[in-house]
């Protein structure tokens, strides 16, 4: 048997939720991390002409303070529900593929290491400051990002990070299609798939259609700025609006990519504590997987400022706005759940609708780009900023916050503090208007985005003061739930089974579930197994100890030795040596190779 | 004129929060082109559509959580798991909605995008790290960073860049435009009335993005046309043994003129031309009052004023420094 406690069995586990915890706390480190990054760039942008930082230093803030929110704390927290909650949701033992589950968890620790130690290895590359962190925007517009016009190693950081950030989320994106494909529970047909896991299939297929675009994007980056090739190169025969379009066609799913695990959630814990059933849930399904679809059709709106032409402008901005039209089905189908419940006011629940109510502004404010003259006066200024905070903070981020709540007994076996849950809720909810709702007034009154000073003449002193006063809310919010997080651990209420009464297979096991999940796989009967439905009992509790041996895979280490070739593969363009990249390889080819034959364990 | 009441809401609501009156020179909401008229327009029509949206919907949600909370004793809710026509309702609706929507923004388009008419007074824009160059084809003049227009004539600027990507843009004129090299951009737009207009680069462009900065300067016909008549001439040669004649010197001296234009003194094209550089009211991309000091603040650290500008600093004597100021503002 594989080693249960100690290090060495957190390095080479392949158990889901040990693999989900991981996944939990190192990307809410990466959070926490994003937010300081944040509370800089706010505090520099305090006061007009302010001169707390540099101005390489700011630009390498934002830019880092993007790459990390998205690539390293949104997407790697949904990854933590999907690899903790989803084969209980559906019943299964574990993923598909343990092994390269823990591999996915391991790229993305080490991708985020590479990626953040450009904050202090300047000296090595002599930059003559500390920080050689990347500084091209997180949207990383070429032609800017060529060598002519960004010599140093910041760009470098960048472009190799994500390239190995990229292969964490396309193997967790493979793993999870065939997990929920293939490992359901007997009777758990795809209607019948709680609409979280629902989310995470559609999630995982963006993810493995979207990060090629952007793999593609990265690696003719990569030959412009190491082999002197000229793709985005206007006077050699490129185009640097080729970048654009690989970015957005992969950056706009990427927004889904964001958006729809806490979309799942939320579908998940209205029901719950609403006591009702979710409202119309093969629509809620539907218009996921059409979210999904669309949001292949709309990446130029990102685009309307390049000057691409009324036709293209019209045409994107149409399928703009119909990708509203699902989105607010969702709405009005939460909302419904809602109607006529008996609404339980928990945290989680509080979260779930501060998610409804912010992403309904973000929404809005979002048809305004799509509307292509009104985005003209609008994006790359503080608007889109408000706008994409409202869609990823009130959004993705509320979202969370709303599955951490409701999970983390089933992840713990202890409940979260309420009281402190709801002070976390109100500092984070107050902070974050006060932080982003003056940002379309300052959008709308011309202060334009990724500037580090801006002249006092515009008129927006007051409102900036305003946003960063916002901002140092959220930063205390995230104290008191960090304070909340330690708390629990010995003095959390015990959960039991099921806290919530909730419906889905997850609560059938204990808190945390043993090792191999369940004592014997449910049968499942209905979209609610643990509820009375109309024409079907709850669910029969299972037996407390397995009635038969089960058997658990054993853990490796060898996803960890794969995934440590890869930093060691992206040192060797970062340095221009080759016999590093020999090593990589070597580490890589040994790491497969003994992936590959290592014996099963019974 | 319903149409701009909105546009005044959200004005009076930007102030109140601001707390000052402004001005807001860079305000999208104040418009002074049939261009920005145009946009201010529509999205005034968005914004009325998004605001009912918004109040409906919010009101909604927080009337159903305390309606329906939960209350001691109170029986299991009935298990509803949907209702057909409630979901085509709702699928309609916000269709409806977004075709009120669509239809005036693809007019719009078609509209703010239509070719320059003939006639139209073209100018070339030419963006840098971190300046703005304009040629005026027609007249003879080439300039930096502020754009002299004549008010009520519709001006087609034509776009590129000599380096990255930059966007173009002076919200109370026009939207903005990315300017893209290797491509050629335009925005066709007529002034209503004189005045100074702010603006500045909107896409991030490197390190000193935020100190790209630009001016557009709508003139009456009468007094643009002078400005381009003595735009068009070479400056006056400075009077032999004058403390301009010795600047000139230094500015030769000092190597400027590998960089900068001066028509007969200087052919530099890295820098912005400085023929008539003491014509403008600013320097330095917009930065900095085009006054004697911070001219001097400027050659002697423009590192200081704009992180990561190719202008190196020269070690300009003091003796020199006060004679090349008062050449560059002799340049008339």
């Amino acid at each position: 048997m594989s080693e249960t406690r100690g290090w060495r069995s957190w390095v080479s586990t392949t158990d889901h939720k040990r693999i989900g915890q991981l996944y939990f706390y190192t990307a809410f480190a990466f959070f926490l991390i994003g937010g300081l990054e944040a509370l800089l760039i706010r505090i520099q942008l305090a006061k007009p002409e302010n001169s707390f930082v540099s101005a390489e230093t700011y630009n390498q803030l934002f830019t880092m303070h993007g790459t990390t929110m998205i690539f390293l704390a949104l997407m790697p927290l949904s990854a933590a529900f999907f690899n903790y909650i989803v084969p209980l949701q559906i019943g299964a033992r574990d993923v598909a593929f343990p092994r390269l589950n823990a591999f996915s968890y391991w790229v993305f620790l080490l991708g985020g290491l590479f990626l953040n130690s450009s904050w202090f290895v300047g000296p090595l590359f002599h930059a003559g400051s500390l920080n050689v962190a990347p500084d091209g925007g997180w949207v990383g517009d070429a032609n800017l990002t060529e060598r002519q016009f960004s010599p140093g190693v910041n760009i470098d950081f960048w472009m190799l990070g994500l390239q190995i950030l990229g292969i964490s989320s396309l193997a967790a994106g493979f793993n999870f299609v065939v997990t929920i494909l293939n490992l359901r529970a007997p009777g758990l047909k795809m209607m019948r798939l709680p609409v979280f896991s629902w989310m995470t299939l559609v999630t995982s297929f963006l993810i493995i259609t979207a990060f090629p675009v952007i793999t593609v994007g990265l690696v003719l980056l990569m030959f412009d700025r190491f082999f002197g090739t000229h793709f985005y190169v206007a006077s050699a025969g490129g185009d640097p609006v080729l970048w654009q379009h690989l970015f957005w066609l992969f950056g706009h799913p990427e927004v889904y990519i964001l958006i729809l695990p806490a979309m799942g959630i939320v579908s998940e814990v209205l029901p719950t504590f609403a006591r009702k059933p979710l409202f119309g849930y093969t629509v809620v399904v539907y218009s996921g997987v059409l979210i999904g679809f669309m949001g292949w059709g709309v990446w130029s709106h990102h685009m309307f400022a390049v000057g691409l032409g009324p036709v293209a402008d019209s045409v994107f901005s149409a399928t703009t706005m119909l990708i509203a039209i699902p989105t607010g089905v969702k709405i009005f189908n939460w909302i419904a759940t809602l109607w006529g419940g008996q609404i339980r006011g928990s945290t989680a629940l509080y979260f779930a609708v501060g998610f409804i109510a912010m992403f309904i502004i973000g929404g809005l404010s979002g048809v305004s780009h799509a509307v292509p003259p009104a985005d003209l006066q609008q994006t790359d200024t503080y608007y889109i900023v408000a706008h994409i905070h409202y869609v990823l903070f009130g959004g993705t981020v509320l979202g969370l916050f709303s599955g951490i709540y409701y999970w983390w007994p089933k992840m713990t076996g202890r409940l979260l503090s309420e009281p402190l849950g709801k002070l976390h809720f109100w500092l984070t909810f107050v902070g974050m208007n006060l932080a982003f709702f003056p940002m379309h007034f300052i959008g709308l009154l011309g202060m334009p985005r990724r500037i580090y000073t801006y002249s006092p003449d515009l008129g927006v002193a007051k409102l900036n003061l305003l946003s960063t006063v916002g901002a140092l809310i959220i930063g205390i919010s995230a104290l008191v739930f960090v304070f909340n997080l330690w708390r629990t651990r010995r003095h959390g209420a015990v959960a039991g089974n099921d806290p919530w009464q909730g419906a889905t297979l997850e609560w059938a096991t204990t808190s945390p579930p043993p090792v191999y999940n369940f004592t014997v796989i449910p049968t499942v009967e209905s979209r609610l197994p643990l509820w009375r439905g109309e024409h079907h009992a709850p669910m029969a509790p299972l037996p407390a100890t397995p009635p038969q041996p089960i058997h658990v895979p054993g853990g490796s280490w060898w996803p960890f030795v794969t995934a440590c070739g890869l930093p060691v593969l992206a040192l060797a363009p970062l340095t221009h040596t080759l016999w590093i990249a020999f090593v990589g390889v070597a580490i890589l080819l040994i790491g497969i190779y003994r992936w590959a034959f290592e014996p099963f364990e019974v | 004129m319903s149409l701009y009441r909105s546009r005044r809401w959200l004005t009076v609501a930007a102030l109140t929060l601001s707390g000052c009156g402004g001005p807001f020179p860079q305000s999208t909401l104040a418009p002074a082109s049939g261009y920005a008229r145009e946009i201010d327009g529509l999205f005034g029509t968005v914004f009325k559509l998004m605001m009912l949206v918004f109040v409906v919907v919010e009101v909604l949600l927080l009337y159903t959580i305390i309606r329906h909370r939960h209350r001691p004793g109170a029986a299991e809710p009935r298990p509803t798991h949907g209702h057909t026509v409630l979901e085509i309702a709702w699928t309609i609706a916000p269709a409806l909605i977004l075709v009120f929507v669509a239809v005036p923004t693809i007019q719009t388009i078609f509209k703010t995008q239509a070719p320059a008419p003939a006639g139209a007074l073209t100018i070339q824009v030419i963006a840098h790290q971190w300046w703005w160059e304009y040629k005026y084809p027609d007249l003879g003049v080439v300039t930096a960073n502020e754009l002299h227009v004549p008010v009520g004539r519709t001006v087609d600027l034509e776009m590129t860049s000599a380096d990255v990507i930059h966007s173009f843009w002076a919200p109370r004129l026009f939207g903005k435009r990315d300017v893209i090299p290797g491509h050629t951009n335009h925005i066709v737009f007529a002034a209503e009335s004189i005045g100074e207009y702010m603006g500045q680069c909107v896409e991030f462009c490197g390190a000193s993005h935020a100190n790209m900065r630009l001016r557009v300067l709508v003139d009456s016909d009468t007094a643009f046309t002078a400005w381009a008549v003595s735009q068009a001439r070479a400056p006056r040669a400075p009077a032999k043994n004058s403390v301009e004649q010795r600047g000139q010197d230094a500015f030769r001296r000092y190597g400027c003129t590998g960089c900068h234009t001066v028509v007969g003194v200087a052919t530099g094209i890295i820098g912005p031309n400085l023929t008539h550089v003491g014509s403008r009211t600013t320097i330095a991309g917009g930065m900095l009052p085009s006054a004697a000091a911070m001219i001097e603040k400027w050659i002697e650290n423009p590192q200081a004023v704009k992180p990561g500008a190719l202008m190196p600093r020269m070690g300009v004597k003091p003796d020199d420094l006060t004679a090349l100021v008062a050449y560059l503002q002799s340049l008339k």
